[in-house]
């Protein structure tokens, strides 16, 4: 029933459920429900009903910054920033891994904060300024990160890599800050640029998971970078 | 998803009258949990009213070193905060603990307090639960309970209170201060704050319906110097606990005049050994008699089929946080 094949991410966008919902449903109804489904999906065009299960679809436009550039977004309230970065403003960099809040590959920067873009309602992000990873490189000239992620071959699949990359960038922040961690031997003696060791990348980029285990190069390029850029 | 109104009111007074009016409508802050419970159809709202913005952030000394934290200022500038770094190291620890670097940006003090269980019945909509679906029976407690409840549990229920920064707010005496419906105040112990299951596990505290907490008071204490937030889990990091145990210790000379324990992952609340504190209270502090203090405090523990293990892990965790606390 599905007479065009739609790539895999396009299946999954989601007014209605996620991911999982909908490889779920599929799984065991078979691909009339997922076509159906699917019809239903497609968000904030004319074809969708104006209530549902007797509840009106409440929409409302978002103003908010994304990557330097001012957006008026028309977003159903259920709306992730994830898929509205993904599906109406075809920011695909940053990714849907698990939809839940639980592998870290939709990280984006909101106000300086890495987050996790799957779980913020695009409504809560009127004048919020959010970074992608397809706002961190100057033109051609690639950020720092994204250099030494190449250069250390941070990445198998490269999936999780744009949610490793912001969450990296925002996190070398947060150290220059002086924040601490859960490894932090003495929280009250921070020093001024506290240099992270191993141990306290891995503990601060635990939110970040890759499937494929290039850990220890995103380690490495996460050093590089803090030493003073990609070698 | 349910489709939901979504509402942004200027202060805390509108958004507690329009929760209230609704029995149907949440609060929403950071929405790492409620968020994920609604893409899963486990809550349902058909409201959601915006509170992120409310300015109830702050974190402000209330003499000695007794702090107010605010309900909506988030994990990590709680951890990072002078205050709290210098006053309540344990609360620093237990929070930076928890979740990841993301979340802990996003999450507030409050929305840590209201976060639910991760049980996995309660998760999956397919198997019964009484904290989802009241009356629908429990999954757990002679399925798969390993990471379930070793006190304080009831036929209904024997799932455990997800929070690390809870743990050390129950062994800091802290006191929740909270907005009526009415439009006053009102103040609650921490340690009363969360129920236990009882025959109504789908109430996980006492706040009634539109309720909004302010702040987490902490008074003033002299366990800066020998503190430790202990956390056993599957993995060393971004995993939740299966054992927990946070550590407050006031020491002279040698003997343990002040001693506050208490334990994660073991409740459906932040479970005080308030026995094993009155009996280190007034001894040396030594491995044998923290040793002691670890077997009381589970004496009175009921392992279901598959968690028996946390007996004897909690009895340890208690030991060697005490030990590390105390520096002996």
């Amino acid at each position: 029933m599905l007479d065009e094949i739609k790539p895999p991410e396009e299946q999954c966008l989601s007014v209605d459920g996620s991911r999982r919902d909908f490889l779920k449903k599929s799984a065991v109804a078979g691909a009339g429900v997922a076509a159906i489904k699917l019809g239903g999906a497609v968000p904030l065009v004319a074809s969708e009903p104006a209530v549902e299960g007797g509840i009106p679809v409440e929409k409302l436009t978002v103003r908010l910054n994304i990557n330097g550039k001012e957006h008026a977004l028309p977003v159903d309230t259920r709306t992730s920033l994830l898929d509205a970065l993904r599906e109406q403003l075809e920011l695909t960099g940053s990714k849907k891994g698990c939809d839940h809040g639980q592998c870290g590959a939709c990280t984006v920067i909101i106000d300086g904060r890495r987050q996790l873009s799957c779980l913020t309602l695009a409504a809560m992000c009127d004048d919020r300024k959010v970074t992608t990873i397809e706002g961190l490189a100057e033109g051609d000239k690639l950020h720092p990160m994204q250099a030494a992620f190449i250069e250390r071959d941070g990445m198998q699949c490269g999936y999780c890599t744009p949610g490793q990359i912001c969450s990296a960038v925002a996190m070398l922040e947060e150290a220059r800050n002086g924040e601490a961690s859960f490894v932090t031997e003495n929280i009250n003696a921070i020093p001024r640029g506290q240099k992270l060791s191993k141990s306290e990348i891995q503990e601060r980029m635990s939110g970040n998971i890759c499937r494929c285990g290039a850990y220890p190069n995103i380690v490495a390029a996460i050093e590089d970078v803090q030493a003073g850029g990609a070698k | 998803m349910r489709p939901f109104a979504f509402k942004r009111p200027a202060g805390a007074e509108a958004a507690v009258k329009l929760v209230a009016a609704n029995k149907d409508a949440r609060f929403i802050a950071g929405g790492t949990n409620l968020v994920d419970l609604m893409k899963e159809g486990i809550d349902r709202p058909n409201e959601l009213v915006d509170i992120s913005r409310v300015s109830l952030n702050l974190i402000r000394s209330l003499g000695g070193n007794g702090v107010s934290i605010g309900a909506l200022a988030k994990n990590t500038d709680t951890a990072n905060n002078p205050l709290i770094r210098q006053g309540f190291p344990l609360l620093t620890q237990a929070i930076l603990s928890g979740a990841s670097p993301q979340i802990r940006n996003m999450a507030t003090n409050g929305g840590n307090l209201m976060q639910r269980t991760r049980c996995a019945y309660f998760y999956d909509l397919g198997t019964p639960c009484n904290k989802r679906q009241p009356g629908s029976g429990c999954g757990a407690k002679e399925g798969l309970n390993r990471y379930s409840a070793i006190f304080g549990w009831s036929d209904s229920c024997v799932a455990v209170h997800p929070s690390d920064m809870c743990v050390a707010l129950a062994a800091l005496d802290a006191t929740v201060r909270i907005r009526t419906v009415a439009g006053g105040e009102r103040k609650m112990n921490f340690t009363a704050f969360h129920r236990l299951p009882g025959d109504m596990p789908e109430l996980d505290n006492n706040l009634s319906h539109g309720e909004m907490i302010l702040s987490i008071d902490i008074p003033a204490n002299r366990f800066q110097a020998n503190s430790y937030y202990l956390k056993i889990r599957d993995r060393s990091s971004y995993a939740f606990a299966l054992v927990s145990v946070a550590v407050g210790l006031e020491i002279d000379k040698g003997v343990i005049k002040n001693a506050r324990i208490a334990l994660g992952g073991v409740a459906h609340k932040p479970w005080r050994a308030e026995e094993a504190e009155r009996f280190i209270e007034g001894k040396q502090a030594d491995a044998a008699v923290f040793q002691q203090a670890a077997e009381l405090a589970l004496r009175g523990a009921k392992p279901l089929s598959e968690n028996g293990y946390k007996v004897k892990l909690a009895q340890r965790a208690i030991a060697r946080a005490l030990r590390r606390a105390a520096n002996v």
